[in-house]
């Protein structure tokens, strides 16, 4: 008999949605709370009708606070609750940062494991929207140098579908950064068959010459990159990280020893970026098989420019492409 | 069995499904909505001397403001703005506010302040670049005692405060203004701001225009007391003045700035006013609000209601008025022509100002940039 799978097309946006959706029916301790997420649905629309099917007590609109959102979170976890909060945008955690780093981060060693902290802060990052400041800031290394969070990125709807499960599931806090150029990306959504755990790496295209690494935003642009390497003869593998911290570096290992080479893309700046934590790792790991070093494509040390000129300062096919040859050319 | 335990065993009602707060606040108003002159005590002192000219001068901010906020939103629609905050109704507020200001005084806005802006003298094209995505700031903040627009909400209050913090302890007699929404009450920073302020008796004037809501949110989502009282657990006096009268709006606002010069340190004034359109130009305000509640503002128009009072008072002849219709037009031309022509930022903008010292890693990244931009210039030139 065949099995029925459920293929469901929908924008990464949407998929969200109806994660959300359905971890609100599964389980009545799940909340969603944040600025604009009930009548609005939020500013992008994630939330959408969420508040109209589940009531305002499972869907609050919480007052203008990011510091009260998530503090207040961490007490509704003490309590029992799973609290998935939204942050409007990235630059607008920092008034969270405090509770996020000092209290969510340290709660579960503190209590020498008795309190579990299923925390879930989502938070619509990145830029090429064309926005005003502050709003297309990619701050993940800031929560990855953390100790007792989890970071993660999904690039595409089925893994945003899936990733939000996983992390409403988890006993640990999950920053889960959504790449908000991506949302409006539609993508095939298997609801029925579970995909790799959270925290598991994805080679989402095979190759042999080089290895790019990616996450959120940036994959979709390395899978275009590899689409033009390969018009000229070179193939790339892509591999999706999906998971910030803890990283998969077995994955990005094995891929390495079959390309030799590995370009890091992502848009935060690169300095004391993730791209840095992953060419450390890997030059140690892979010292004798790397035929060139580790290159990283990513932002400048620099404040984000105005829109104008986000296309100069985040990674685009030709800056990639560029690093490409380079690592080539060792 | 006593009212307390009943209520107890009963479920908790949502906090949001209650109305607003019942207690009826107190509302300065000079000048009521069909623009009948009214008398208060406190009040009219400050605006006693005012002269015909000088309300036409209030008249001509409030429509000039206006005619440049809808210059930008209709910009914005036509792509050449990338985002538009609109101020459209709080014309009363922030003139009034503006007007009461000495030069010497310092400003610190949110996103939204184009009347206050134009007020300080800030050339009104000068606040449409960060809109357009040119640069993240504008102007000097130096050149006109106006700080740069804040889009973290609440932060500026803060500065505000040591700002005036300095301005005490350097013994001069100016004060220092902070804008800020209804929905900004609710961040830590403001409350911060409040205690320090209060402690250290700063000169400075908490301005919160309560447009009645933050994005979606209306102020019950934030409040359970009317916002000006929240002053008083803090341990400075709060006034609720009706935002759109532009008469009462300046007179609070000289009373407050008057305490601050005076040493007797900071003052809420909360303007009840309203944001008649979307929150900015990305948002859909028929999600969240009736079209009824709009429509019962509009009946409370700023403008509208000093016109009729300039007219019953034979303050203004038509002339008057036909002259700042040609003068209106020809400012929302001038703003159509400069933003057309505001040319995109260098590129190297990018590494511009990242420190005021050198800094070896921006130098390193300047001249890789720099090279990789020269890789293009050879291969198209090849
Ligand atoms: C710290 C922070 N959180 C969220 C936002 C997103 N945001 C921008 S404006 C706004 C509502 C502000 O409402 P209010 O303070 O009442 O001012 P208004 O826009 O109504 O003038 C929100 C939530 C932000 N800019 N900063």
């Amino acid at each position: 008999m065949a099995e029925t799978v459920t293929f469901k097309n929908m924008a990464l946006a949407k998929a969200i949605n109806e994660s959300l959706r359905r971890a609100l029916d599964a389980d009545p301790k799940v909340l969603v709370m944040g600025e604009d997420v009930g009548k609005l649905g939020g500013v992008f629309r994630v939330t959408d009708g969420l508040q109209k099917d589940f009531g305002e007590s499972r869907v609050v609109d919480t007052p203008l606070a990011e510091s009260g959102i998530v503090g207040t979170a961490i007490g509704l976890a003490l309590r029992g609750y799973r609290p998935v909060v939204e942050i409007q945008f990235d630059g607008f955690v920092f008034p969270a940062y405090d509770q996020i780093v000092t209290q969510l981060a340290k709660m579960h060693a503190r209590s020498l494991g008795k309190v579990k902290m299923p925390v879930v802060v989502r938070i619509p990052y990145g830029g090429g929207i064309g926005a005003v400041e502050h709003h297309s800031e990619s701050p993940e290394s800031l929560f990855a140098h953390v100790a007792g969070l989890k970071v993660v990125s999904p690039s595409n709807a089925s893994d945003a579908y899936w990733m939000m499960q996983q992390a409403i599931q988890s006993d640990d806090p999950v920053i889960f950064f959504e790449p908000k150029r991506r949302y409006w990306d539609k993508g095939d959504v298997n609801t029925e068959a579970i995909p790799g755990p959270l925290h598991k790496a994805q080679v989402v295209r095979e190759g042999t010459d080089l290895t790019l690494v990616a996450y959120g935003p940036m994959v979709k642009l390395c899978q275009e990159v590899a689409n033009a390497a390969a018009e000229e003869g070179r193939s790339l593998e892509v591999v999706d990280l999906r998971s910030i911290s803890p990283l998969d570096f077995d994955a990005i290992q094995a891929s390495v020893e079959k390309t030799r080479r590995l370009v890091v893309v992502h848009e935060a700046p690169v300095f004391f970026g993730s791209g840095a934590e992953i060419a450390a790792r890997i030059t140690e790991r892979c010292f004798y098989h790397l035929e060139a070093p580790v290159l990283r494509v990513g932002g400048y040390h620099a404040p984000y420019p105005p829109a104008r000129l986000e296309d100069e300062y985040l990674p685009g096919l030709d800056r990639v492409l560029d690093a490409v040859d380079r690592s080539l050319a060792y | 069995m006593t009212v307390e335990s009943t209520a107890a065993r009963k479920p908790r009602r949502s906090a949001g499904t209650r109305k607003s707060p019942s207690t009826k606040p107190e509302l300065v108003q000079l000048l009521t909505p069909e623009g009948k002159r009214v008398k208060n005590a406190e009040y009219d002192k400050y605006v006693a001397d005012i002269t015909p000219e000088e309300l036409r001068g209030l008249y001509r901010d409030m429509v000039l403001t206006r005619r440049f906020d809808a210059e930008a939103t209709s910009l914005q629609r036509q792509g050449e703005l990338g985002l538009w905050a609109s101020l459209l109704g709080q014309e009363a507020a922030q003139i009034g506010s503006g007007r009461a200001l000495r030069d010497d005084d310092y400003v610190f806005p949110t996103y939204r302040e184009h009347g206050v802006a134009w007020c300080r003298g800030v050339d009104p094209t000068n606040l449409l670049g960060m809109f357009r995505g040119v640069n993240n700031g504008g102007w000097d903040p130096n050149g006109n005692n106006f700080h740069l627009y804040t889009i973290v909400i609440g932060s500026q209050t803060l500065h505000a405060t040591g700002y005036a913090m300095g301005v005490a302890k350097d013994g001069a007699d100016s004060a220092v203004i902070a804008y800020f929404g209804d929905g900004a009450s609710s961040q830590g920073d403001v409350a911060e701001s409040f205690t320090f302020s209060a402690v250290y008796n700063a000169p400075v004037v908490f301005f919160c225009q309560n447009n009645q809501w933050a994005i979606s949110e209306p102020t019950e989502r934030q409040t359970r007391v009317p916002l000006y009282q929240r002053a008083q657990g803090f341990g400075f006096p709060g006034v609720r003045v009706d935002g759109n009268d532009v008469l009462a709006s300046l007179a609070v606002t000289k009373w407050a700035l008057e305490r601050a010069r005076g040493g007797e340190g900071p003052t809420l004034v909360e303007a009840y006013t309203y944001r008649m359109g979307a929150h900015t130009t990305s948002d859909d305000p028929s999600k969240y609000r009736a079209d009824e509640e709009r429509e019962a503002w509009e009946a409370k128009d700023p403008i509208l209601r000093l016109r009729r009072y300039l007219e019953a008072s034979n303050h203004a002849d038509e002339g008057f008025f036909a002259e700042l219709e040609t003068e209106s037009e020809a400012l929302g031309k001038r703003v159509r022509e400069a933003v057309r022509a505001m040319p995109d930022p260098d590129r190297f903008a990018i590494f511009e100002h990242a420190y005021a010292d050198g800094h070896a890693l921006v130098d390193e990244e300047r001249a890789g940039f720099a090279a990789y931009q020269a890789s293009f210039a050879d291969g198209e030139g090849a």
